[in-house]
């Protein structure tokens, strides 16, 4: 393996970890502002509170990670999609900036309000849509390099059917990873209620992922064909995906080891994403970046290397303890510490 | 328009407006941990629960402010990328170790800030409960030192070396661990948890000057300000290394922070002022060979002066008030922290009188308006250059039209976090007053 490929390699990982436990807080969010809505509050606002107040940095430092990574392995990034996403990144911040504080000050300071809660929601939502710019971008199209000028296409972004279809994917994934995990949750705190009421969420969005997942492969196909193509010669990380979804959703409805259904979730999600991943390489940005041109020298990208395993070294004993103090101590989940 | 959309001026107010606004929950937050894990620790040694009360309610503020401090710091991560490209096309190539272990550093923090605030009560001693709170500190700590290579890399740049435009045989130690790098990062970090006792004992002071008799709010004084009283040496300590830093490696930016025209030996150094048309410094206090002490221990060392350098590589000059009043600051903290301490320990005196009170409560915001100081003063200094003498200001900007707009949404953004940071702060200790607490949790209170 190259420094190249590791090095995205180690990114991507890092991002696919985003996707997870960012999706999970996203989702908790909008079910939580909806059930309000519906007055069904009750039910599941304490196991999302229980899951959701010690890790919410936690998740923020795993998108930190990816973009600060991006810049030290790759900074040539820097130069093309920092001039163009100074607009849709910008969104992004201010909308993750209005997330975490508010739900710093709602959990720990003020008293309940309708406003935090709708703001806790929407931003829920639309900070993924904001946030798959990038991958939508990065197919190439959406940007004129002219003389050294990075210009970003805006009237080619908001009319384009491939980009709105990321969106849309993005909403449902969100969704849909967050019912399945907080289905677990709910089974674990063995509130039956809070159960019965995910489990409907989780089954509820778990068809319009799939297809929003087959809509945008499709549609990528018009996009981007050397994508698409490269993309069909790793069918089999598809259909493992596909495999793991239909199992994972058979175990929700048959009302089952909800933990495993979760994990497949997950399996589902890795395939598909590295899947899109590897056959993307080796554009960073189709067609102007591939990893060979950006790259780091070599010193760096062995320094980085280094600090990297020492961080995991580091970082994994700690996300252990935080996870066995939090997610798998029973007393805990339950509510009765 | 009013600024004729200058993308570069409007990068360098955005950046500013950041970058200020984030020093300042930045460095609550690398202080805090520390004043947090003493304040248990004594708790713990001398078996005084109104010291674990301290670290407890200290904690619950902190976590208000390292929300905002964790948001404008993903801000100013992307800003840099975002508003900075070409800089970072550069430097990147260089500097990513740094930035990347530090949110290494963050990250090891948030996972034990998380636990330990939850914990309370859960472990069968304390002593495991304080145990906890060490990663944070030196998380908090870690990241400090971590970002701040960063800054002083741009001040010394070294370890690579650029052919053609292109940086080659990049060493990221050798730019980590340049000469800027000692004073820099061990000024910061002492300045942070300065910054962090006076904020703290500010709170109390409020709390005696309207007054509560409370022994909680004292022994709360007597803690910040012994620590205080260290910081703040310390801090003067080791500002006046990083004045002999600048004057053997950035000779210009200590020339323009002391007016410094003539390269001479025996300088003296000047305080306030105002600067004439040509260069005449006037009203100012001049304190004999000073200038000369700060920049080499001696009176016979010789301080370059700002006519040897290009018109056009020479900082603002207007740099001089803002290092005046950080040092002014310094000198006055540990002045009033040293005062508290020596009134304390004397039998018959009353440290509580009213006007030290309002000297210690007027010390918080004088410290967070010496961190700006500060910053301003080293970023300021530095200009043109944003990698000192190696990439300009104006080359390492954005070339995008939009800067301006978004300079507007995140001023709004700022002000709706700080206005309400501070009302969530006020309401949170306002429902649950020390009083009740204390009541509730069943710790004496007694008033002395
Ligand atoms: C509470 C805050 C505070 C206080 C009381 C002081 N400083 Fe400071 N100073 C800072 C907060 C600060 C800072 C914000 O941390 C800076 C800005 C950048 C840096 O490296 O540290 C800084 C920079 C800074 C620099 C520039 C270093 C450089 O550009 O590389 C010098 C020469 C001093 N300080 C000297 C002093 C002296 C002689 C003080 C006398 C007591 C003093 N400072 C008090
Ligand atoms: C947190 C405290 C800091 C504050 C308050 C601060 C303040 C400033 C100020 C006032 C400027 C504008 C100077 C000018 O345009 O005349 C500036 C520029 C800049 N600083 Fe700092 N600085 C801080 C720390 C850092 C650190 C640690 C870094 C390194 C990662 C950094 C990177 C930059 C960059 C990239 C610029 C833009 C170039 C420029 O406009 O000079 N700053 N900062
Ligand atoms: C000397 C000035 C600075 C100090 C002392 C400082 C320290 C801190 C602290 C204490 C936090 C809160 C993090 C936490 O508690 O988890 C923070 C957040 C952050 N800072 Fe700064 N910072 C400084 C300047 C900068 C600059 C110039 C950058 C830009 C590269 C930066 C990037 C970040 C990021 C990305 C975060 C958020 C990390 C997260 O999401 O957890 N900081 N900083």
């Amino acid at each position: 393996m190259t420094y190249e490929v590791l090095g995205i390699t180690v990114l991507w990982l890092f991002l696919y970890g985003y996707l997870i436990v960012a999706s999970v807080d996203f989702g908790a969010g909008f079910f939580s502002y909806y059930s309000k809505r519906t007055n069904k509050n009750h039910v599941i606002h304490s196991i999302i509170q229980r899951y959701l107040s010690p890790v919410w940095e936690v998740t923020n430092v795993f998108l930190v990670f990816f973009f600060i990574g991006i810049v030290g392995f790759f900074p040539d990034t820097a130069y093309y999609y920092g001039t163009a996403l100074l607009v849709p990144g910008s969104v992004a911040i201010i909308l993750l900036a209005i997330r975490g504080s508010y739900y710093a000050f709602a959990t720990y300071g003020a008293k309940e309000s309708r406003f935090y809660d709708f703001l806790y929601g929407a931003t829920g939502l639309l900070i993924p849509a904001s946030l798959t710019t990038v991958l939508t971008i990065s197919e190439g199209g959406y940007i004129r390099v002219e003389n050294g000028n990075v210009e970003m296409l805006y009237g080619e972004l908001f009319t384009s059917l491939y980009s709105w279809g990321v969106v849309g994917l993005a909403i449902v994934s969100v969704l849909f990873i967050s019912a399945a995990f907080l289905t677990y949750y709910a089974a674990r705190a063995k509130d039956e209620e809070a159960l019965s009421l995910l489990r409907k969420y989780a089954l509820s969005w778990a068809f319009p992922s799939i297809i929003m997942g087959i809509v945008v492969f499709l549609l990528l196909g018009r996009r981007n064909p050397v994508h698409f193509n490269s993309m069909l010669d790793l069918w089999w990380m598809f259909v493992i995906s596909f495999i793991a979804f239909a199992a994972a959703t058979w175990l929700i409805w048959k009302k089952r080891n909800y933990g495993i259904a979760f994990i497949l979730v997950m399996v589902q999600y890795f395939a598909a994403f590295f899947a899109y991943g590897a056959s993307h390489l080796p554009y960073l940005l189709y067609p102007y970046l591939t990893i060979y041109d950006g790259f780091t020298n070599e010193t760096m990208a062995i320094a980085l290397i280094t600090a990297f395993i020492g961080g995991l070294l580091l970082l994994v004993p700690s996300l252990y303890l935080l996870m066995r103090l939090f997610l798998f101590d029973a007393e805990y989940v339950e509510g009765r510490r | 328009m009013f600024f004729d959309n200058d993308p570069v001026l409007l990068s360098r107010i955005l950046t500013y407006l950041t970058l200020g606004f984030h020093a300042i929950f930045a460095t609550i937050g690398v202080g805090i941990p520390m004043m947090i894990a003493i304040a248990e620790w004594m708790g713990i040694k001398r078996k005084d629960p109104h010291y674990t009360l301290l670290a407890r309610r200290w904690a619950r503020g902190f976590v208000i402010t390292v929300a905002i401090g964790v948001v404008t710091g993903t801000a100013i991560g992307l800003q840099l990328s975002l508003l900075w490209p070409n800089f970072m096309q550069t430097a990147g190539h260089t500097i990513g170790l740094p930035m990347f272990m530090e949110v290494f550093a963050f990250f090891f923090e948030a996972i034990f800030l998380g636990i330990y605030l939850y914990t309370w009560d859960r472990f069968k001693t304390k002593m495991r409960h304080f145990l906890l709170v060490i990663p944070v500190v030196i998380g908090a700590t870690a990241s400090a030192f971590f970002i701040t290579t960063v800054n002083a890399f741009m001040n010394m740049p070294q370890g690579f070396e650029i052919v053609d435009g292109v940086v080659t045989s990049a060493n990221p130690l050798e730019a980590m661990f340049n000469p800027a790098t000692p004073t820099k990062i061990s000024h910061v970090i002492i300045t942070c948890y300065l910054t962090a006792a006076f904020v703290l004992g500010a709170i109390a002071a409020v709390k005696i000057l309207r007054g509560n008799k409370s022994v909680y709010h004292k022994k709360a004084l007597h803690l910040t300000m012994l620590t205080g009283a260290v910081f703040a040496i310390s801090t003067a300590i080791i500002g006046d290394f990083s004045g002999k830093y600048l004057h053997e490696y950035q000779p210009e930016k200590l020339a323009a922070a002391e007016w410094h025209f003539e390269t001479e030996t025996e300088a003296p150094l000047i305080l306030g002022g105002i600067l004439t048309e040509d260069n005449e410094v006037q009203y100012a206090l001049e304190i004999p060979y000073a200038l000369s002490i700060l920049a080499g221990f001696a009176p016979d060392t010789e301080v370059i002066g700002l006519n040897e350098f290009p018109e056009d590589e020479l900082p603002p000059l207007f740099i001089h008030y803002f290092f005046d009043l950080m040092v002014f600051i310094g000198m006055y903290l540990a002045a009033v922290s040293t005062l508290f301490v020596v009134m304390n320990w004397k039998k018959n005196w009353n440290p509580f009188n009213k006007p030290l009170m309002m000297m210690i409560a007027a010390g918080a915001p004088l410290s967070i308006l010496a961190i700006e100081a500060g910053w301003i003063f080293t970023e300021v200094g530095r200009q043109p250059w944003i990698l000192n003498g190696i990439m300009r200001t104006s080359e390492a900007a954005t070339s995008s039209e939009q800067v301006g707009l978004m300079l507007i949404l995140f001023a709004g953004l700022y002000l709706v976090l700080g206005v309400t940071c501070a009302g969530v702060l006020r309401k949170m200790f306002k429902q649950n007053p020390v009083e009740r607490e204390m009541h509730k949790r069943k710790i004496d209170n007694y008033e002395v």
